[in-house]
């Protein structure tokens, strides 16, 4: 949920109002945040951010090079090469062109390259279907990018500027998937606020800055950790069972600083803006005195806090968290906030077939510890672009309340809005 | 104003999605929170389709579908025969159909009797032949819509109009919106 802040440094009516959907919203974000390269494929539901974006780059409104590929592997090849060489790169995907990027999506990981990639999450074919999922942003899930879903097309504006920020944090320097729902975001007009240019310029400190230097023996001064062929450095050459366990911990190490650096980005885009989504990780709502907690990812956010309202209104002790940032995931902070709920309902617009939904299985290991742990039950719903409907997540509060009357969980995994 | 949910249905490439994004542009203007989005499906030319407007003073946090509209538009006559443009509409709500001729018989094409909707309606074909040389309703109904409930500014729908369409196509859209406007009636 936005917050107001009573004295933003640019006050909403130095901001700039815009009708726009979500990719034209993300297209004028990274426009406004000096990409240096875009590489990118087009695919529903994403092909208007790049549409969009090369517009620009047609118009000479932007400096960017503006590399038009011949699959999404390319286009995520493309990226790592042009980080590596130190430029402030950006690409957009969508479902199987984010599974066809997937061997690069680890080494643009590993390479510790901060690309910022925009996922207008959709479902996985087969049977071919445009419409929305997180099928997509699930299967990248473990190639060790940071993973944040936006609820709305303001969100999916401010928190694209804010990935190249958390992205280049030197404590970071991991890539970043910003993920908006496919049509229920991409393509849905609604009214944002733009910052001007220079302020969006400033907030990012110009362009990108390249660090950490490093000491190469066949040189005689320390270098940037960037490919120029001036100063010549390879970039993930073979690494056996010498070393490649030991690169594996820095990116844990980096997994680990995330959090951190979200919030304080979060904090800090508020400051300019009035804007912030809960501490940037998770966006709790009457949750406090709350037996019945729902958690979300994704547009659904806004629907489920719609519902949460209206049944808190008739007395229900009921409550929302979204869940903001996927990876790393925030066990601990959940944890926190769930203990003393009597039941939890973790919704999840995809599954790990033969298991449960992904958010789940982390939320499970999440509430393992506490000493009383609430009942869970997991719902799938939305898969393929199904609707999240109000009334259907009402009945999914009511069951849960029965639940935590009954204290029994008959069906641990719940399907919501399938045909029986 | 609290929440006001418009549920409009027309045909592909009658341009129902490019009348809910004006709309929302012009209540955007006038300073509102907006929603606009089309029922995703195949886009076929001809086919029956739907496009949603939500409009609001408050933040507007729900992202499902329309269910419940409180104002229908009916860009073509034709969808009356085979689409239910009143499911889920609120009591007392109101339709809005692009249509001339005999009121009883559109109460009857619709499936409704006399109380239960308000319903307007204006020629909306006759106009858009007449101003744009083509049957292009969908301003022509927003203009229409305006006269069953007022969403938005003059000026703010104007404006917006003004950025969808280049120079002249604007202006010939400005004149056919005030137009349908003026003989927009309750039936």
């Amino acid at each position: 949920m936005t917050e107001a802040v009573k004295t933003p440094k640019i006050p909403p009516e130095k901001q700039i109002l815009m009708t726009v959907n979500g990719d034209e919203a993300v297209a004028y974000a990274a426009k406004q945040s000096l990409v240096d390269v875009v590489a990118a494929y087009p695919i529903t539901p994403q092909t208007i951010i790049v549409e969009k974006f090369s517009e620009f780059v047609a118009n000479g409104e932007v400096h960017t090079e503006f590399v038009p590929v011949e699959s999404e592997h390319s286009a995520m090849s493309a990226c790592v090469g042009a980080a590596a060489a130190g430029a402030r790169a950006f690409t957009a995907t969508a479902a199987n062109g984010l599974a066809l990027m997937w061997e690069i999506l680890y080494i643009a990981a590993s390479l510790r390259l901060p690309i910022v990639l925009a996922v207008a999450n959709r479902a996985l074919s087969a049977p071919i279907n445009i419409h929305n999922d997180h099928s997509d942003a699930y299967g990248m899930r473990d190639s060790g990018w940071i993973q944040i879903f936006v609820e709305n097309v303001q969100e999916a504006y401010d928190t694209t500027i804010q990935a190249f920020k958390i992205a280049e944090d030197e404590r970071v320097l991991l890539p970043v998937a910003v993920n908006l729902d496919g049509f229920f975001l991409s393509h849905t007009l609604e009214n944002i606020r733009m910052l001007p240019d220079e302020e969006v310029h400033k907030f990012l400190g110009g362009y990108r800055k390249t660090y950490p230097k490093v000491k190469v023996d066949y040189f005689d001064e320390e270098v940037p950790l960037i490919l120029n062929p001036a100063r010549p450095l390879s970039f993930g050459p073979l690494d056996l069972y010498d070393y490649y366990y030991e690169h594996k911990m820095h990116q844990i190490e980096a997994m680990k600083r995330v959090p951190e650096v979200v919030r304080e980005v979060n904090e800090k885009w508020y400051e300019l803006t009035g804007r912030k989504y809960g501490d940037g990780v998770l966006v709790p709502y009457g949750v406090e005195d709350a037996d019945v907690v729902v958690t979300v990812l994704g547009s659904t956010g806004g629907t489920v806090r719609h519902i949460v309202k209206k049944l808190r209104s008739r007395g229900y002790k009921v409550g929302t968290i979204r869940i903001r940032l996927f990876r790393p995931f925030p066990h601990k902070e959940l944890a926190e906030l769930l203990k003393g709920v009597k039941v939890v309902g973790v919704m999840d617009r995809g599954i790990s077939f033969g298991s449960y939904g992904p958010s789940f299985l982390d939320i499970s290991t999440a509430l393992y510890d506490l000493k009383e742990r609430p009942l869970l039950v997991n719902y799938v719903y939305g898969l393929g672009g199904r609707d999240a409907q109000p009334e259907m997540i009402e009945k999914m509060f009511m069951e849960l309340l029965e639940i935590a009357k009954t204290g029994e969980v008959k069906e641990k995994l719940r399907f919501l809005g399938v045909r029986e | 104003m609290a929440l006001i949910e418009v549920r409009w249905h027309g045909r592909g490439g009658q341009g129902a999605w490019t009348a809910s994004n004006i709309l929302a542009m012009a209540a955007a203007i006038d300073g509102k929170h907006v929603q606009s989005f089309p029922a995703f499906g195949p886009e076929r030319s001809g086919a029956p389709v739907l496009a949603f407007t939500r409009i609001s003073e408050e933040p507007i946090e729900i992202h499902s579908m329309v269910y419940e509209p409180d104002i229908v538009v009916v860009l073509d006559p034709t969808l009356l025969k085979n689409v239910n443009v009143t499911q889920g509409l609120k009591k007392g709500g109101i339709i809005v159909v692009n249509y001339e001729g005999d009121a009883e018989k559109l109460y009857n094409n619709i499936g409704i009797s006399k109380g239960e909707y308000k319903v307007y309606i204006t020629p909306a074909t006759k106009l858009a032949l007449e101003i744009l040389k083509r049957p292009i309703t969908n301003t022509a109904m927003i203009g229409a819509l305006l006269k069953a409930s007022k969403l938005t500014s003059w000026g703010s729908l104007e404006e917006a109009i003004k950025k969808r369409f280049p120079g002249p196509l604007a202006e010939k859209n400005i004149e056919l919106v005030k137009k349908a406007y003026e003989l927009a009636r309750e039936v």
